[in-house]
This record gives structure tokens, sequence and C-alpha cells, in this order.
């Protein structure tokens, strides 16, 4: 090893603890690029692969009843390449042990084999056949949640009949990678599962003889999608066609594209964040380094190393830095990557889910940090190279102080000499003492934008549940009744009051811009589900005209007093021209509601409803249930209190993964840059100090005197934080903000205060590790050296 | 008689590094007295500085006793030679050791402000004739300048003792007189007990008594009759 390089490594081990705080920095920096890049990659990688071999259609619609020849017709439309008719059910199911009904929806196979579209992975088992009684195959969250298998069985509500079905296998459908029950949004494998029936058996169960409901179509390549849709809604429109939609629309595509977009907006806000700071840091470290070389450089051009070997040297060096903070942040992005792919695994059911850590992906991480670094660098870099020998070999002029501090700073004169002190160093070093300051600005930013997801939670679970659907539970009918069944409702075991709702599928447009919705229809009297305004605020629905959430609002460019076209794809599948009367908050899904009458009304097909909702008597849910479980006219029946439960947990968990992981970073930042500022600030000071030691001050004052700086430089970063914190919480929140969901950017004032409270502990332990060297500063030798 | 102040008997000092021992002083036995001016002589290692570090607090001797006054420096824990050196001793260093972020009132006034019983720092810097640049920065002052801020900032405490270590070690004949100067009128005027280290022989000639140390050890000690000012020594 050349000498020079041993100087190298010795130096690197004399600074090792600095070197470790700027390395953990980059860590985190190289973690959240593999993170989020190998998390998108992992899901849309797999998605595609999976959507590749097991045919997942591109363009998916209903109908009530239609004979099966139309596939045939649909096949002709141009552009097709693959029709496939089938029956799709909702279904409720009995299940031993679970007093609620579970929701299920029946899907038909062909018989004896695979669908042609959307093909199902066998986990475990067979197909069900036909003639063998009522056999299903199941989707595997749903198996695995009340441990069924093959030979388990269970009974379904089918079509008012209860059914012993019995389960021949298990599978996975890249339709329902995330699966979600009807009138949830999050997944409940125990309330809701996908059943893949024999053909035969479902048309025998649901009077569909020669007849399907659901047709799934692959296109062929270059094929235009949206007159393939036009074309299919042409045709089954005679049999209660409900619109064709495209994988945009369809609700697992669209969720996981959703997911996606968050780890987008994630690679894009943190990593630069890291890059930044490690950018500082090495700045930091490498002017000093080479302030304090000086000589050796002058000594090494003396003696005949060119420019370009000693900025090598120093180039060495960064280099080794960001070897070190490479490594951790591959370890640790692997780590935390492998902890985000069991997440996603709850959520998103692949056939198989592999985190995917490409070298691609690491080595473009490890580029990126390795340039922040030697741009931090630079210009260190560059002044050792370029310093004419004779000039190094001298020691450097002495720190000259402008009296400008204290002739034209006046204000100056009012503090103590101590305080004096530290303002001049603050103000002599301003690039220095900004970036600290920026730096642990930011780390506060890190920390506020992770713990504003408690806030931001909580008001959505009281907007959700305490304002919106305040009801116990909500009864969905597999298909439309007339209002009577409120009344069948309303006299059900245990219920007290119940109230009408009607949904019905439409495309919304307005000019060139359209969305596919459900437009809900409510009482304008309505108590127990409403809808509430920006302001979280009930509306009162108007008698005629359309309230839409603000996203849908946004998407569709459309104002208030504005008309859009509704294209109602049920009753008389009418298209009407609708006033925009005000626009209302909505965090799930895009919202677009209106007087129950007065969508009844447009749609033209006499008075509907499609769900009640009910408050009830919780002491008597189970006799309510049990009526429930032996209705035919019902598909689901869903527990306000059960989903609160869902979201709670699934979020608490997740949000506890997520808040440890930002916390981490924003207190690795904050140590990072208040270590090593203070850690600098000795190496400069220490003869300063040293000196102030033997003249008689105590450990404690001298600590004071280089502490003081941190402390000023930690005040005057809250207010920053505080204001780049509410950015960058707001950058998030436009980051989860999806036609999916979105979630309301609300920070609490104990959100800033606990994030300055775990920030000034960062700094504090920081400078606490700094205060034990004060103790070490040696006092003769200062006594015998000069600056 | 004047009252002894400082009082060392057998003190050594070993310094050990590894596997090398360094015996910085080898049975070192001193008394100054209240008021006097010692100066102490002697090649480089032969242990002055060593025994001034023991003698002002910020070094602790291996074996024998050290006393200030009624005070045993030996074996002292760190605060109690803190308080010690921040009440009664005023140290002078070879490289000033200012702080160069304060001016040189503030840098007086950076001891005046810990201090029991402080004149104040404008009337320190008049002693050593430095009222005029008394807002320039240590940048802006010339070695010398520097040197007598050191010593209005060690006197300013009103110390009992002065400690010098090579006051004049890196500064010009002409300088080198008025810092002196500076120390001879404090001494004279404050009654300060005064231990001056340096390398110049000549400056034994303003001293009352003069110690010569040789190899960890005071050689011998000599006491002037007459003393000369710092201005007719030669340099």
């Amino acid at each position: 090893m050349k000498a020079l390089d041993k100087k190298l490594l010795r130096d690197l081990r004399h600074i090792w603890t600095q070197v470790l705080a700027v390395a953990l920095v980059m860590a985190a920096g190289v973690a959240t690029i593999l993170i989020a890049i190998g998390a998108h990659r992992s899901l849309d990688g797999t998605r595609n692969v999976y959507y590749e071999r097991y045919r997942f259609a591109d363009v998916f619609t209903s109908a009530t009843r239609a004979p099966v020849s139309v596939v045939e017709r649909i096949l002709r439309i141009p552009g097709v390449s693959i029709a496939e008719g089938r029956i799709v059910k909702p279904v409720l199911l009995d299940i031993e042990g679970m007093s609620e009904p579970a929701s299920g929806l029946a899907i038909s196979l062909p018989p004896g084999r695979q669908p042609h579209l959307n093909a199902l992975f066998m986990r475990s088992g067979r197909l069900p056949k036909a003639d063998a009684g009522f056999e299903v195959v199941i989707s595997e969250s749903f198996a695995e949640a009340h441990r069924f298998t093959a030979g388990s069985k269970f009974k379904a509500l089918l079509n008012g009949r209860k059914r012993e079905l019995k389960v021949t296998g298990i599978a996975l459908s890249p339709e329902y990678i995330y699966a979600l029950g009807p009138g949830e949004f999050l997944p409940d494998d125990r309330r809701f599962g996908v059943l893949w029936m024999a053909e035969e058996t479902m048309e025998a169960a649901f009077d569909l003889d020669g007849a399907i409901n659901n047709v799934t179509i692959k296109l062929l390549k270059g094929a235009s999608q949206p007159a393939v849709i036009a074309a299919v809604d042409r045709l089954l429109a005679r049999y209660g066609g409900l619109g064709a939609y495209g994988r945009k629309d369809q609700a697992s595509h669209e969720f996981l594209d959703s997911e996606l977009q968050e780890l987008e907006a994630m690679r894009n806000v943190l990593p630069p964040i890291f890059m930044i700071v490690t950018a500082f840091l090495v700045n930091m470290i490498m002017s000093r380094i080479i302030a304090l070389e000086r000589e050796q450089i002058g000594l090494l051009k003396a003696v005949g190393y060119s420019r370009s070997g000693i900025a090598w040297h120093y180039i060495k060096f960064v280099l080794c830095i960001s070897a070190v903070g490479i490594m951790i942040g591959y370890g640790l992005g692997q780590w935390l990557g492998r902890g985000l792919t069991r997440i996603y695994a709850e959520f998103f059911r692949y056939p198989f889910l592999i985190f995917d850590s490409s070298t691609d992906i690491f080595l473009a991480a490890a580029a990126i940090s390795a340039t922040a670094g030697l741009a931090g660098a630079s210009g260190s870099v560059w002044q050792a190279a370029t310093l004419p020998a004779a000039v190094a070999m001298r020691p450097p002029a002495p720190v000259a102080y402008s009296s400008l501090f204290s002739r034209h700073l006046k204000v100056i004169t009012a503090f103590n000499q101590v305080t004096r002190m530290t303002l001049r160093h603050m103000v002599r070093k301003p690039l220095r003492a900004g970036g600290t300051l920026l730096g642990i600005a930011l780390s506060l930013s890190v920390l506020i934008s992770s713990l504003f997801a408690f806030d931001s939670i909580d008001f959505m679970i009281d907007t959700l549940y305490f304002r919106t659907d305040r009801q116990h539970a909500t009864l969905s009918f597999a298909d439309d009744r007339h209002p009577r069944a409120l009344q069948e409702a309303a006299h059900l075991p245990g219920v007290m009051r119940a109230e009408p709702a009607r949904a019905i599928p439409a495309r919304i447009r307005n000019g060139n811009k359209s969305r596919r919705i459900a437009v809900i229809g409510k009482p304008r009297n309505a108590d127990m589900s409403l809808v509430v305004d920006l302001d979280i605020r009930p509306v009162k629905l108007p008698r005629q005209g359309l309230v839409i959430s603000d996203k849908l609002a946004s998407l569709l460019d459309a104002t208030t007093g504005q008309y859009v076209t509704l294209e109602l794809l049920d009753g008389k599948r009418r298209s009407v021209e609708v006033i925009v009367s005000a626009k209302v908050r909505s965090y799930i899904g895009l919202l677009a509601a209106m007087d129950l009458d007065a969508l009844n009304e447009i749609a033209g097909d006499g008075p509907r409803i499609s769900s009640v909702s009910l408050a009830i008597d919780t002491n008597r849910t189970d006799a309510l249930y049990e009526k429930v479980k032996a209705l035919p006219a019902v598909a689901s029946i869903t527990l306000q209190r059960v989903s609160l439960a869902l979201f709670r947990d699934t979020l608490a968990q997740n949000i506890a993964m997520m808040m440890t992981v930002y916390t981490s970073l924003g207190v690795i930042i904050a140590f990072g840059v208040a270590y090593n500022s203070a850690r600098i600030q000795l190496s400069e000071r220490a003869r300063e100090l040293a000196s102030l030691r033997v003249l008689g001050f105590t450990r404690q004052e001298v600590a004071r005197i280089l502490l003081n700086e941190l402390a000023i430089l930690t005040a005057l970063a809250l207010p920053l934080g505080w204001l780049g914190g509410y950015g960058l919480a707001w950058l998030t929140a436009q980051g989860l903000d999806t036609e999916v969901h979105r979630i309301p950017f609300i920070i609490d004032r104990d959100t800033y205060a606990w994030a300055s409270v775990v920030l000034v502990a960062a700094v504090a332990v920081s400078a606490l590790i700094v205060r034990l060297r004060i103790n070490k500063l040696d006092l003769i030798a200062v006594l015998k050296t000069r600056d | 008689m004047a009252a002894v102040v400082f009082k060392a008997e057998d003190v050594t000092k070993t310094y050990v590094t590894g596997d090398v021992a360094v015996h910085a002083l080898r049975g070192v036995d001193l008394e100054l007295f209240e008021g006097e001016l010692a100066v102490m002589l002697g090649p480089s290692g032969s242990g002055k500085s060593t025994l001034l570090n023991i003698l002002g607090g910020i070094d602790t001797a291996t074996s024998g006793s050290a006393r200030f006054k009624d005070l045993d420096l030996t074996g002292q824990d760190e605060r109690t030679l803190t308080f010690y050196r921040r009440n009664h001793v005023g140290f002078v260093f070879q490289f000033y050791n200012l702080i160069p972020s304060l001016t040189a009132l503030e840098n007086v006034a950076l001891v005046t402000e810990i201090a029991r019983d402080p004149m104040s720092p404008a009337e320190a810097l008049e002693l050593v004739a430095l009222s005029d640049r008394a807002n320039h920065f240590p940048a802006q002052l010339s070695g010398g300048e520097q040197q007598r801020v050191a010593i209005a900032r060690a006197i300013a405490k009103r110390p009992e003792v002065l400690l010098c270590d090579e006051p004049t070690g890196a500064l010009d004949s002409k300088t080198g007189v008025l810092v002196l100067d500076a120390l001879m009128s404090v001494n004279r005027e404050l009654s300060t007990t005064t231990a001056i280290i340096t390398h110049n022989a000549e400056t034994r000639k303003i001293a009352h008594r003069v110690f010569y140390f040789h190899d960890g050890r005071i050689a011998r000690c000599e006491t002037n009759e007459t003393r000369l000012e710092p201005r007719e020594i030669v340099w």
C-alpha cells in the first residue's frame, strides 16, 4: 500500500465518528432510493409479468342478463382479440364461528378449464367440477383468514337459497391483486372472498341458463380502447349493460396504480433531501481536513506530488466515506425493503412478490450518493490541488475578525464576551452556520412530515366515521329494489332507523374530460349517511343539481354553477346535463351525489334504492345477522364499527412502520449535522477553548461556549423547520392524493411541538458526545503551539 | 522576609507514552516568594515548562509536593485546579493565545467576567499602555501588542502569581523589551510573584533570582544584587 493511502486510512480511522455520521445520512438517502425504486419495480414489474402470464383483461363490463351469443358479436368488434362471457354475482356467506355475514363475489369458470382471460394461479387444489355439487375455488387471502383448505366447507346464500360450498382449491387472480369487498376501501380478508364456481353450477343457481352478465375483453395491439368500449356499450345497452371500462377503472389495478404513484412521490421528495445534507456535511468535513493538512499538502507538493495526485488523494477520502454510506444504505434498504414487501404482501396478492434490488438500482443509488459527496467536497479539493506549495507550507493568515461587527452592530455590545464570540464566529462562517441551520431545519421538517400522518388520520377517521357515514351498518342489495325494501329493512330485528340510498354507475363528462363513477342518491333530509362540504359541515342536497368532491371537480376541470354531462349506465340509460351546485369533501374515491328523488327521476325507472343505512340496537346484532343471512336480496352488510377497527388497525400498523422509518431518518439528519458541526468547531477552536481552560474557565463554561452556537442555530432552525415541515407535509399529502384516496392536510400544534422535542433531543445527544471530548482537551500542548 | 508563595519539594514528573518513559522532572525543590520576579533558564527539555505547568495547575506532579500557599497542588481534582487557576494564577504564553473573535478589551473582559476581584479591563490595558488599541481584534495588532493584551488579560484578575512561558519567544528585541517592561511594572506595582521562562540568557538580569534548569533538575540558583531594566539588556 502506498504511503499516501496509509495516511488516508489512518485519517479516516481518526475521525471515524464523523465519517459514520455522514455515512448514515448518505445511507438514509441510498436506502430511500432503493426502497422507493425497488418497491415500485417489485409492484409494477411483478404486476406486468403476472398480467401477461395470466392474461389480465383490458376491458371489463357487466350487464343484467345477456345471451351467450353476445360474446360472438363482441368478438367481431374491430380491435377485440378475445372476449369471454361469464357470470359474476355478489353472494352472502355464512361462515361457522362468525356471527356477521361475510360477502363473496362468485365468478363462473368455463367447463373443465381455466378461462382465457384472468386465469387463476392455483396455489393448491383443483378447479371445481360442475357435476359434483357446489364446488368452489376460493381466493387465497380469504382462505388464509379462515384457515380453509381443499375440503373445507362453508355456506352461502345463492339466489336466496342457502347452499353448502366445498372448497376444491385456493387461487390468486390478476383481477383481485387488491381485493376489496363491497363498500370497503381496505381489504378485509375475513369478511370478503372471491369464489370461482363452475359455469353450469352458477347458471343453475342464478337462473341464468344460456346467459351471462359479465364480459371481459382483450384488445389487439394498437386497438382503440375508447372505440371498443363505445361499441360494447352499444351492444350491451339492451341487456342492461352497466358501461364498459378499461384497466384504469378496474378497482385492483387502480389501487396498485395509486400505490405506485405514492412510491414515486416518496422517491422524488426524500432522496434529494438526504443528498443535499450529505453534500453539505462532506463539504464541512473536507474543508476542515484540508485546512488542518495545509502544511502537509505544501510538503507533498514540495517533494513532487502533482496537483492531480493531491486532488485524487482527497477524492479517495470522499469515496471512502461514500463507500461506507452506500454499504450501510444497501443493508438498510434491503432490510426496509423486505419489511415493505411484507406489508405489501398483506394488501397485494401476487403469486410471488420479491423485493427488487437489482444491481442497476444499487449502482444508480451509489452513483448519486458518491456524486453528492464529491459535489460537496469539490471546492475544498480544488483549493487543496491549486494551493501553491510555498504558500501551503506557511501557516494560514491569522483569522481576521472585522471590527465591523463591533462598530456597526451596536447590538452586539449588549451581550457578554462568550455570546459575542459565538455571534462573531457565526457571522464569520456564514455558509457553515447557514448550512448547519438548514440541515437541522430539514431534519425537523422530515420529522413533522412523518408525525403529521397521525393528525391527518385522526381527522380522516372523524370525518369518515363520525361526520359523513354515521350509520351503524349498511345493507346493500344485489339489485336495485323498490323503496318497499326500506320498510322491510326497517322492520329487521334490532333496526331502529333506516335511510335509503341508490348508486348508479355513470360517466360524468365535462368537455373532453370524463370519469367513470357511481352517482349516489341520498334523501335530502338524510341524518345518517351525509355529504360534507369543504369545511366538513353537513350539506343539504339541493333539489336539483349535483354535488361533486373537489377531487372530481379538479379532474373534470369543473366548477360550481357549471353544467356537466351525466351519462347514466343503468335505469333508462339517459344522458342529462346537470348543474354542479356545490363542491364537497371526500377522502375516498370520487364522489358525486344528488337528491335521491332527483336521481330516480333522471334515471327514469321509477323509485329504486340500492342500499339502506341502518341505526341498530347493538344488543341485537346477532338476531339481525341471522335474519340477513337468509335474505335473498341482500348482497352484503357492512358494519361501520368493524370497518373503523380495520381502518385503525391497518393504518396504525402501516403508520407505525412509516413513522419509525421517517423519524429515524429525521434523527439521523439532525444527529449527522449537529454532531459534525460541533466536532468541527471543536477541532477549529480547540486551542481557543484550551486557552480558556488554562485561564480558569471550567469544562462546563467552555462547553457552553462551544455549544452556544449549536443552541442558537437550533433555536433559529425551529421556525424554519416548522415552515419546511408544513411544506414537506403538504408534498406528502399531494403524493397521497390520487383518484383512489387522499388524506386531509392537517397538522396539529402538538405535532410541531413533538417533532421539535425529538429534534432538540437528537441535537442534545450529539452535543453531549462532543461535550465529553472537551474533557480531553490538551491544556499543555496548546501553550506551545501556534494557530 | 517575604512570605513563601510556591513551595516545591522533590517534584518529579514522568510522561509515559507506550513503552517509553520520559523523565521531565527528576526531583525539583524550589521556593518562590511574594513579589519576587524569577527567571528560569535552561535548554529545551530541561523541565522548566513542566514545573511551570505544575505550579500553574494545568499539570500534576508524579511524586513530591507542590504547594501554593496553603493549597497542596498535588492530588487535587480537576475542578479545584480550575478554580485555583481562575482565582490565583495569571498565564502568559509564547503564542499569546488570544481569542481571535474578541477585541483586545473583550479578551481582557473575558477573564474579568469570571474573576472574584478584577480591575476593569480598561485599567488593565492602561497598565500595558494599550488603551488606544482597545477595540482592535488580535489580527489587527502586532505580535508585541498581542502579547501585551495577553499580559493585561493575565493581570486583570489581580492574580497572586504570574506565570510566563517564553513571553518574548515569538517577538523581536524591540517588542520584547516592551513586553518585559510591562511584566516588570506589573511585578513592581502589584507585587505579583512572577516567573518567566526564557531561552534568552540576558533576560536573567531583570530578575531577583535566576534558576538554571538542566536535565529535569535545578542545577543552580543565582541571586542578582542589582537588576537591570529591560531596555538596558543586550539581546
